[in-house]
C-alpha cells in the first residue's frame, strides 16, 4: 500500500479559468495499491478539481493538445508522459499555449 | 537514432523516445529541461541561448529595423507578446553581447469592451499591466478599443512609405550609429510623464458591443475585431511617431492563420499577414520579430524565466471547438502537431515562400486597396474566374428568391440589381477594375446616396461585411471614407471619356 502523496498542481496561461482561477493547488493524493501516475492523476483532477468543460483541458486519456505539462520543471516528454510515476511532493504544471498570443 | 542512455519501454514503440536522464544534447554536460522540435533536448542554459539568439538572427537577418528608430511594440498581454517585450529588453540591455539599437514603446489596446468584461475587471487588468510596462522603462501607451470610434478618416489610408533605402544603407546606418554614439547613448527621446489612462464613456463602450456584436457569425466578429484592432494600432503608432510596429504573432498562431485565412477567403493577402514585414500602410511597416518561435518554446521560456503575462478573455474564450473557423483551424492545427511535430514548421516554411505578386498599378491610387483590410483588391479579374462565378450564383440566387417573395438576409445597402450591373459591366471591358464604379453609379440613382461597401472590398472583407446584419454601426470613419471614395470614382466615371489613357478601352 503506497501512502498518500502530496502533489503541488499550478495551472496557467488559461487553464487556470477552468479551475475557478485558482492557479495553485495543494492536493494529496490518497493512498492506493499501485503508485500513481499521470494518467491516473489526469483522471482525478477531471473527477475533483475540474469545474466546467472538461473537454478544454482533458482529451481521451491525456491532456488536451495545446496544453504543456511540467513535471518538477522539465518537459512531461522527458519524464514518460503518461506513464510517469509520481512521487510525493512533487510540482506538475498545466501551462495552456493556446489562448493569446 | 539509439543512444546510450536510453530507457526502455517493455515494448520498443520509438527509437528515439526522449528520457529524463538524457543530456542535453548541445552541451552534453548538464541534463535537459525542454525538448524543442522532434526531439532536441536542450538544458536550462542552453535553450535561454537558442532563444535568445533566435529574436536576434530574426531582427538581424531581415533588416528593416534602422539603429535609433522608434518601434511600437503591440503587447496584448499574452505569452508571445510578453515574451516578444522581454526579449527587447534583453537586447537593449548593457551587458547584451551585440546591442539592439533602436527606441521602443508599448501599446496595450484594451479590448474589454468588446468582449464584455465589467468595468472592475478590465481596470484590475489595466494595472496588472501597468506594472509590468513601468518595470521596462519604456514609454507605453494604454488605448481603449473604443478610442477606434473617433479614428480619422486617414487611418484607412495608404499613406506614402519613406523613401526606398538600398540595402547597403543598413550597414552604413549602422557604421554612422556607432560613431556617433558610441554604447551609451541610448536614452529614449522624451521621458514618460505620467499619463493615466484615458476614461471609457459607458456609451461608447455600448456602441463598440453593438458593433461587434452586429456580426452575426464568431467568425466575423473575431475578423472585425482583428481589423479594429489594427486600425487603432496603426494610428497610435502614426500619432505618437513611431515608424515600426511589432506584433507579437508566434509560429503556431501564424500558421493556424495562414490556414484561416485561406479559409476565409483571403488568399491573396496571405504574404502580408503571415510574412515576416507586412507594408500595406505605407509608412508605417509590421514586423513579426516572433514568427520563428513555436508557443511550446514561448510556454517553456516564459515559464523558466519568470516572464509576466496575463490571461485576458477574449471573444473566443471557452467556446467550443466548432464556434468558428478560427477555432477549428486552432484545434486541428494543435492536434495534428501532438501526432506530427513538424506540422507548424511545415506550414510556416511553407509561408516563407509567399510573395505578393504585384500587380502594376500605375497610379498610387487609394481605390486600388480594400476599405477594411488595406490590401490591394483582389476582386479585379477577368470573365472567366472563381469570382465571377460566386458573384453570378449570388445574383441567380437572389433573383430566385426576390420572385419568391421573401429576400435573403444580406447587408442593408446592397441592392439587388447591384450584382447584376457589376456581372454586366464586366463584360465591357477586359481586365479592369470595373466591379466599383458602375455599382455606385447605379446606386447613386436613388434619391439617397446608399454605399455599396463590397465594391471597395476585397473578397474576405466583402465576406465579413456580408456576415453582419447592418453596417450602420460601422464606426463613422470607415464609413466617410467609403463615401469619398466613392464620389471619387462617379467622378472618375463622368470625366472618363476626357481622360488620356493608354488602355485599350476605346479610345475617341
Amino acid at each position: 500500500m503506497a501512502a498518500p502523496i502530496e502533489i503541488h498542481l499550478e495551472f496557467g496561461g488559461g487553464a487556470e479559468l477552468l479551475f475557478n482561477g485558482i492557479k495553485e493547488h495543494h492536493v494529496t493524493l490518497p493512498s492506493q495499491s499501485e503508485p500513481w501516475d499521470m494518467k491516473q492523476l489526469l483522471v482525478w483532477i477531471q473527477r475533483n478539481l475540474l469545474k466546467e468543460r472538461p473537454e478544454l483541458f482533458v482529451q481521451g486519456d491525456s491532456v488536451r493538445p495545446g496544453i504543456l505539462v511540467l513535471i518538477n520543471d522539465a518537459d512531461w516528454e522527458l519524464m514518460g508522459e503518461l506513464e510517469y510515476q509520481l512521487q510525493d511532493r512533487d510540482n506538475v504544471v498545466f501551462i495552456s499555449t493556446l489562448h493569446g498570443g | 537514432m539509439c543512444q546510450v542512455d536510453e530507457e526502455y519501454h517493455d515494448q520498443l514503440e520509438r527509437t528515439d523516445v526522449p528520457s529524463a536522464s538524457q543530456k542535453c544534447v548541445k552541451c552534453k554536460e548538464v541534463s535537459a529541461a525542454v525538448v524543442i522540435r522532434a526531439g532536441d533536448a536542450y538544458c536550462r542554459g542552453c535553450f535561454k541561448e537558442y532563444f535568445i539568439h533566435k529574436f536576434r538572427a530574426m531582427l538581424g537577418k531581415n533588416r528593416i529595423i534602422f539603429p535609433g528608430e522608434k518601434v511600437l511594440l503591440a503587447v496584448s498581454g499574452g505569452p508571445s507578446s510578453c515574451s516578444m517585450l522581454s526579449q527587447v529588453q534583453e537586447g537593449l540591455s548593457q551587458k547584451a553581447h551585440k546591442k539592439l539599437r533602436f527606441f521602443p514603446g508599448i501599446v496595450y489596446i484594451d479590448e474589454g469592451g468588446a468582449v464584455g468584461q465589467p468595468t472592475e475587471e478590465r481596470q484590475r487588468t489595466v494595472s496588472e499591466l501597468e506594472m509590468v510596462f513601468k518595470a521596462t522603462g519604456f514609454p507605453f501607451h494604454i488605448v481603449p478599443l473604443e478610442q477606434v470610434l473617433d479614428l480619422p478618416g486617414s487611418v484607412v489610408v495608404t499613406a506614402l512609405p519613406p523613401s526606398q533605402q538600398p540595402p547597403s544603407a543598413y550597414k552604413a546606418a549602422v557604421d554612422r550609429f556607432n560613431q556617433i554614439c558610441g554604447s551609451d547613448c541610448l536614452a529614449p527621446p522624451e521621458q514618460q510623464q505620467k499619463k493615466s489612462p484615458p476614461d471609457v464613456h459607458e456609451s461608447h463602450t455600448q456602441l463598440l458591443q453593438q458593433l461587434i456584436g452586429s456580426a452575426k457569425t464568431l467568425t466575423a466578429r473575431e475578423d472585425l475585431l482583428n481589423t479594429l484592432r489594427q486600425h487603432l494600432l496603426v494610428h497610435t503608432a502614426r500619432t505618437e511617431g513611431y515608424s515600426k510596429l511589432m506584433l507579437g504573432d508566434s509560429c503556431t498562431r501564424l500558421a493556424i492563420k495562414l490556414l484561416t485565412s485561406i479559409s476565409l477567403g483571403r488568399g491573396a493577402q496571405l504574404a502580408q499577414d503571415t510574412g515576416f514585414s507586412d507594408s500595406r500602410y505605407g509608412d508605417i511597416i509590421s514586423v513579426r520579430p516572433m514568427r520563428d518561435y513555436s508557443a511550446k518554446e514561448i510556454a517553456h521560456y516564459n515559464r523558466m524565466f519568470n516572464v509576466p503575462s496575463v490571461v485576458i478573455p477574449s471573444l473566443e474564450t471557452k467556446t467550443s471547438e466548432k464556434a468558428s473557423i478560427q477555432r477549428l483551424t486552432e484545434s486541428f492545427v494543435t492536434k495534428l502537431q501532438t501526432d506530427f511535430p513538424s506540422t507548424v514548421s511545415t506550414i510556416y516554411r511553407t509561408s516563407e515562400k509567399l510573395q505578393t505578386a504585384c500587380r502594376s498599378s500605375s497610379t498610387d491610387d487609394h481605390s486600388d486597396r480594400c476599405l477594411l483590410c488595406l490590401c490591394v483588391l483582389d476582386t479585379a479579374v477577368e470573365k472567366a474566374s472563381a469570382f465571377q462565378a460566386t458573384l453570378i450564383s449570388e445574383q441567380l440566387s437572389q433573383t430566385l428568391s426576390l420572385g419568391s417573395g421573401s429576400p435573403r438576409q444580406n447587408s442593408g445597402p446592397v441592392k439587388p440589381t447591384s450584382a447584376a450591373s457589376a456581372v454586366q459591366c464586366c463584360s465591357l471591358s477586359g481586365g479592369e477594375d470595373c466591379g466599383r464604379a458602375t455599382s455606385g453609379g447605379s446606386c447613386c440613382s436613388s434619391a439617397k446616396e446608399t454605399i455599396d461597401l463590397k465594391s471597395l472590398l476585397c473578397y474576405s472583407c466583402q465576406l465579413t461585411i456580408r456576415d453582419m446584419s447592418s453596417v450602420d454601426h460601422l464606426p463613422q470613419y470607415i464609413m466617410s471614407e467609403a463615401k469619398r471614395r466613392q464620389r471619387r470614382s462617379q467622378m472618375r466615371d463622368e470625366i472618363s471619356e476626357f481622360l488620356l489613357n493608354d488602355g485599350d478601352e476605346g479610345n475617341d
